[in-house]
């Protein structure tokens, strides 16, 4: 995966395919700390601990249409290069968090990338699930919610393209807002 | 066109122009919609499926066409990412394997707006591994 924004994709299908009702996605960068960490949060089915164990081998999945499972293995490949790391915590029938850090200006960091148009991708293909996504820049935090968005604009409205379209706008703008006031931050 | 900041400045600009108000209709009646699923596993991803799908939801929106865009998981047809599996109101799906945004464009031009058929469908019969 070239971007962060993929790898977010990525690892939230784990949590589709977990069933989960509720996906949190966190993304928390800090030029002061040096840290970029990635959060995705779910209520699924959680892990047993034999499979969390196999969960960052490439050759362990759950399907049975393919052989490999690369998602965690690949995130993990991406953290480690960039002096960071990849953890999870799971139990079976609470949930599953994965946890992504890297150093945030190591030069092996992959970029953000099209991060507003993700979620705004998993908010129109899964309208039954609340997608919960934060997004913190040197503490200042700035967050949007499907549920949010279908309060305001009613249930069909996540499933509507002209609506994704303008969110994925929206997201866009409060994020460029609360990177851009602080200062360097053109740079990564 | 002004910016938007947030989902009130949305809610306001939609009240302003009801003219849309209408596609909410579609909601009821999804069997009507054109329903167009990109594969968006690992595979999927790291072959490009999510400009694709961006293409796909900003195009069918552009040119007007009632549909819903979702992904799906991996259908085993690693080899042929991005595939995008479409399905014409009551007609069975059909996946596209290569899918870039040429094909993406020619499968709305010609089999979504047309039912002609385009070249790169895998055929639904073919073996997936155990």
């Amino acid at each position: 995966m070239k971007e962060i924004g993929l790898h977010i994709m990525d690892i939230v299908q784990n949590s589709i395919r977990a069933g989960a009702g509720e996906i949190t996605v966190t993304l928390n960068e800090s030029v002061t700390d040096d840290t970029l960490i990635l959060t995705v949060a779910d209520n699924g089915k959680g892990m047993d601990e034999e499979t969390l164990r196999k969960a960052t081998d490439p050759w362990f999945t759950s399907r049975t249409t393919r052989k490999v499972g690369l998602g965690l293995p690949l995130l993990q490949m991406n953290a480690s290069l960039s002096g960071g790391g990849v953890t999870i915590d799971s139990s079976p029938g609470t949930g599953t968090t994965v946890t992504a850090s890297f150093r945030y200006t190591h030069v092996d960091r992959p970029p953000l990338g099209d991060v507003s148009g993700t979620i705004a991708l998993m908010i129109l293909s899964n309208p039954s699930i609340n997608i919960v996504y934060s997004h913190i820049c040197e503490g200042t935090v700035w967050s949007i919610s499907t549920s949010e968005i279908k309060e305001a604009l009613g249930e069909e409205a996540v499933t509507d393209l002209t609506i994704v379209r303008q969110i994925r706008e929206i997201i866009n703008e409060n994020v460029a807002e609360i990177r851009n006031f602080q200062p360097g931050y053109d740079k990564y | 066109m002004e910016k938007l900041k947030s989902l009130a400045d949305l809610k306001r600009i939609r009240e302003e122009a009801k003219v849309k108000l209408e596609l909410r209709v579609r909601g009821d009646n999804p069997e009507g919609l054109v329903q167009v699923k990109v594969a968006m596993a690992t595979c999927g991803i790291a072959s490009g499926a999510k400009p694709i799908m961006d293409f796909f939801v900003d195009e069918l929106d552009k040119r007007g066409i009632g549909a819903v865009v979702t992904q799906t998981g991996c259908m085993g047809y690693c080899y042929a990412e991005p595939t995008v599996e479409v399905q014409l109101p009551g007609q069975e799906p059909v996946v596209f394997g290569y899918v870039d945004r040429k094909k993406a464009d020619e499968i709305i031009e010609k089999y979504i707006k047309n039912g002609e058929l385009v070249e790169g469908i895998i055929p639904v019969n073919y073996e997936k591994i155990d």
